[in-house]
């Protein structure tokens, strides 16, 4: 066994050659390590650094650029809590207090597709627990390489059977998300989970530990050798193409342990037991340790020995790097110790004291009596590296956007009807039901809306009907051909989302999704696309309550689309008024909200003929801002109403008619035009027509442009009298696509849990 | 009217399945796993989730629990249970229902909203519905296909014990689409999809479910 390495040994031997390159750690950084210091770090501190300084865990590549987000926000009254700790927490009115955050698990999820999707829902949900808050729904914002790539067999399925196989677990409904395949996202997916909290304002928690004399609590899990480095290893390197396996950098999740977790958590909580709590995510004890440290006073002891172990040969380095999941750390007054271990007891949840809250400012770790770590904690949690990255718009940059889309549009009659089938069997447009199925989306007796619907929507108060509204939205493709246009244009397109339900916007959170931060043209598109969502925050008046970035999502010299998910919450007051996407009844006016222009750059058509380039639309977030209150101040006129993104007004109209087998008559000038164009910033509505002067005036009032395209009826869509398509045939299209390209492959990947 | 609902750890539907019982007019006492006590209720719920983590098997563990022991001698002498997804597998597990709950046919996890038929309104928890009544709530579950050897489903069928049947595309691969069984004295019942999931047509598919809870509260008050 390796020599236990003590804070004396290191001072006593500077010279020893210590292996910071392998745990991820530049030259310069282990030399500003050292400088910290005063002496070589020992092999825990050198462990706990590098888990720490990770880009994941850091940021040092972008927080030079997120600080936007802070600078240009505004001043709002509804942040209760914002960036910087585990979520921010938004006042949605009646004492409530709702907490949301998204995280990326990208990297273990292309490695093993169940666990790393499974881990990455709890490790949100851990997030969100943390504040204080109740968990109550997930979401998954996903991206796959091509849908019928053979790998994309292996890692959706995968995915989709992780996600169900912990959300459902947890007793989480999943109410939303979205799936998109691009071929950029091959070897890189994306899994991003996002979790919704809610609590009253009094029960908010921060990670702080403060109070000489408080005890340290480690509960939960046992501590394994699973996920070492996960953070530094996997998620702050680009995959080779021919690297060893990481598969040992993979957590494994136990959902029956997040759960009794979650139970007894807030069992404690609720009697005011803890002064502060974190939890046990990316870079583990390393983190929670050093996080809790430097947001109290800075003094902390540690007796490393004391942590429950899994697996005794475990190491004190990999102990504190080990990212074994569904793992607590609180900080206890003494004389609640008692009660909080009686809890604990209670849900059989195992509970240790690990160490105490000192006075000074020095994190100390000891391992059996010596001395294995002794740090500022802050210079671990807070002082790492802060890179200026170099920055330069990409040599294809000018070129794409030079190029003119230019794709065939049906004419004829025939030609129409086949396109708008092809259309919506594209997977990207395909009825989701053989992935949303796998999720419980009814659990809690809360949910309202859930997919495929604009947002998902949750009652929060049986009582008073309160209740919230929650989309994510992206278009990579937008964000390729102009990452600042890219990231506005997300977030009115997720504002859009949550107001079509007849919700209010209140907040925004995030998950930056993009490639390695060393290649200067994806550090253009990942500042880019900041100081867009920024500025975007800034003119819609909402503020951005945390985030999430993820780099590295790139093999070889293939970087994904630059990827910014948006999420946006928002509040409405009863929730029986909601609006639904489908249309509900023959005999209603269909009206189309919004612009009338052509635009197929980056449109699913455009891609369906491998057309990429092109001029991104610009964002016009007064129109959308305008738009939303057209949406919340005619909630009452709309029978139901479907933002247009993905696929234009066809896929738009196809989705409002098969929701509920409804079906439409519809008057296109220019038919193909208007059918497949993706002009941002437009809606379908369907109204009684009692309430056609109502609706104009109201548009009117706004100026935005409503136009009258139909009735609600029949089981067909005909379009102009000419183009005729049973719902039967629609149906068939949109929905035999998953089946037919994953039904029978999730046997042979299925990791049983 | 005091119905108790049981937690066990890993209990996902408890909170609904006391809303379930409160909408209906009843009073939801909580029972907890690890105690005998059934707290003079007059019927109980087993909730849907996954017990234990549903490691082993299915409600296996949970079929060891304390309060289970208490409600075995109490259903045996004819006490209202009704046991809803992983209740039902923990009725089973208990023997006080006959048969398996296995793996859906397709090996994976299913959430949708599902047509039954009630075949049976005879019992404690369907007297309110009509017969042959069509009703739609959801279901939800990984290992939801009722298995059992032929003589014990000829007996189920000989004695009317089969109490809602699928409709339609077999969901799950239970054999002759049994969505819920009961004992033989009709006062246990063991279903599949959730009733407690459709009270309201605000946040379930309709509210059909909420007869279930009506129909134990109105056979206890005419009792």
């Amino acid at each position: 066994m390796m020599k236990l390495d003590t804070v004396e040994i290191a001072t006593n031997s500077p010279e020893q050659k210590q292996p910071y390159n392998e745990l991820g750690l530049k030259d310069d950084e282990y030399a500003r390590i050292k400088e910290i210091l005063g002496r070589r770090p020992t092999s825990s501190e050198l462990a706990m650094y590098s888990v720490m300084w990770s880009e994941h865990c850091s940021y040092k590549s972008s927080k030079i650029h997120l600080k936007q987000f802070g600078e240009k926000a505004v001043k709002s009254d509804a942040l209760l809590v914002g960036i910087g700790e585990n979520a921010g927490v938004v006042d949605i009115g009646q004492g409530y207090a709702v907490t949301f955050k998204i995280e990326s698990h990208n990297h273990p999820s292309f490695i093993e597709p169940y666990q790393g999707a499974a881990t990455g829902v709890g490790g949100i949900v851990r997030d969100i627990l943390t504040m204080g808050a109740r968990p109550i729904a997930v979401m998954d914002p996903l991206r796959f390489g091509l849908a019928d790539a053979p790998d994309t067999r292996r890692v959706l399925p995968g995915v989709v059977a992780g996600i169900g196989g912990y959300g459902n677990c947890l007793g989480l409904p999943n109410i939303g998300g979205e799936i998109v395949f691009d071929e950029t996202y091959a070897g890189n997916p994306l899994v991003n989970a996002l979790c919704v909290g809610v609590m009253k304002h009094s029960d908010i928690k921060l990670a702080k530990a403060a109070g000489a004399g408080n005890l340290v609590v480690l509960y939960g899990a046992k501590t394994g050798g699973d996920g070492i480095g996960g953070v530094s290893v996997l998620a702050s390197e680009t995959f080779g193409s021919a690297g060893p396996a990481k598969r040992p950098s993979v957590q494994v999740g136990d959902p029956f342990a997040e759960k009794v977790l979650i139970e007894c958590s807030l069992e404690i909580f609720a009697e005011d037991l803890v002064v502060g709590i974190q939890d046990l995510g990316g870079a583990g004890l390393s983190c929670a340790t050093s996080e809790l440290a430097s947001a109290g006073t800075g003094g902390m002891q540690v007796y490393l020995e004391r942590v429950p172990l899994r697996d005794d040969s475990l190491t004190p380095e990999e102990i504190l790097m080990s990212e074994s999941q569904e793992r607590m750390c609180a900080i206890v007054e003494p004389t609640k110790i008692n009660r909080f271990l009686a809890i604990c007891k209670k849900w059989d949840v195992s509970a240790t004291v690990i160490g105490e809250v000192t006075d000074g400012d020095r994190l100390r770790i000891t391992w059996n009596n010596e001395l294995i770590v002794e740090v500022p904690p802050r210079t671990v949690a807070h002082e790492g590296p802060v890179y200026n990255r170099p920055i330069q718009k990409p040599d294809y940059q000018d070129r794409i956007v030079s190029e003119k889309v230019s794709v065939p549009l049906p004419t004829d009659l025939d030609e129409i009807r086949s396109a708008i089938l092809k259309l919506i069997s594209s997977p990207n447009i395909a009825d989701k039901s053989w992935v949303t199925s796998q999720y419980d989306k009814y659990v809690q007796g809360n949910t309202v809306l859930a997919q495929p619907e604009d947002s998902g929507l949750l009652r929060i108060d049986e009582v008073t009907h309160l209740g919230v509204a929650v989309s994510t939205d992206a278009n990579a493709r937008w964000s390729y051909l102009d990452p600042y246009e890219g990231a506005k244009l997300a977030l009115a397109e997720s504002c859009r989302n949550i107001a079509t339900t007849g919700a209010k916007p209140l907040a925004v959170t995030n998950c930056l999704n993009f490639g390695s931060p060393e290649d200067a043209g994806v550090m253009w598109q990942f500042s880019e696309t900041v100081r867009g969502l920024a500025d975007a925050c800034l003119e819609l008046g909402l503020p951005i309550t945390g985030g999430n970035v993820s780099f590295y999502n790139q093999t070889g010299a293939v970087a994904i689309l630059p990827t910014p998910i948006i999420g946006v919450l928002g509040v409405i007051q009863d929730v029986r008024a909601r609006t639904p996407m489908g249309f509900t009844k023959a005999g209603m006016d269909i009206y189309l909200l919004g612009r009338e222009e052509f635009t197929l750059t980056g449109s699913e058509w455009a891609y369906l003929h491998n057309q990429r380039g092109g001029a991104a639309p610009r964002a016009d977030l007064n129109h959308e801002a305008r738009l939303v209150e057209v949406l919340l101040a005619g909630q009452e006129l709309f029978n139901s109403a479907h933002d247009l993104s993905m696929g234009g007004l066809a896929a738009s109209i196809v989705e409002a008619i098969l929701k509920n087998g409804v079906g439409a008559s519809i008057e296109l000038s220019s038919t193909s035009e208007a059918l497949f164009s993706e002009t941002p910033g437009r809606v379908l509505v369907a109204i009684d027509p009692k309430n056609a002067d109502a609706l104009a005036k109201l548009s009117n009032s706004k100026t935005i442009n409503c136009k009258k395209i139909g009735v609600t009826g029949g089981s067909e869509l005909n379009i102009n009298n000419a183009i005729k398509i049973s719902i039967a045939d629609l149906s068939k299209s949109h929905t035999e696509v998953f089946p037919k390209l994953f039904g029978n492959s999730e046997r042979a990947n299925r990791i049983s849990a | 009217m005091k119905i108790g609902v049981v937690t066990f750890p890993g209990s996902l539907d408890d909170r609904d399945a006391a809303r379930a019982i409160e909408r209906a007019g009843g009073q939801a006492v909580s029972l907890w796993h690890n105690s005998d006590d059934l707290k003079e209720v007059s019927a109980v719920v087993l909730p849907g989730g996954f017990s234990y983590g549903d490691y082993l098997r299915c409600g296996a563990i949970a079929s060891f629990a304390p309060i289970m022991q208490s409600i075995v001698i109490a259903a045996n002498h004819g006490f209202p249970v009704l046991g809803i997804c992983n209740g039902f597998q923990i009725l089973c597990e208990s023997h006080l229902l006959p048969g398996a709950l296995t793996r859906n046919h397709e090996l994976h996890f299913l959430c949708r909203d599902q047509k039954l038929r009630i075949e049976n309104n005879n019992s404690v928890w369907t007297s309110g519905f009509k017969s042959n009544q069509e009703i739609l709530i959801p279901l939800k579950n990984g290992e939801g296909s009722y298995q059992c050897d032929d003589a014990v489903l000829a007996t189920l069928e000989g004695e009317n014990r089969v109490i809602a049947r699928y409709i339609g595309e077999d969901p799950n691969g239970s054999r002759n689409l049994i969505a819920g069984i009961s004992n033989e004295r009709g006062n246990v019942v063991g279903l599949m999809p959730h009733p407690e999931h459709a009270i309201e047509s605000l946040t379930g598919p309709s509210d059909d479910g909420l007869t279930f809870f009506t129909s134990i509260l109105h056979s206890l008050v005419g009792r």
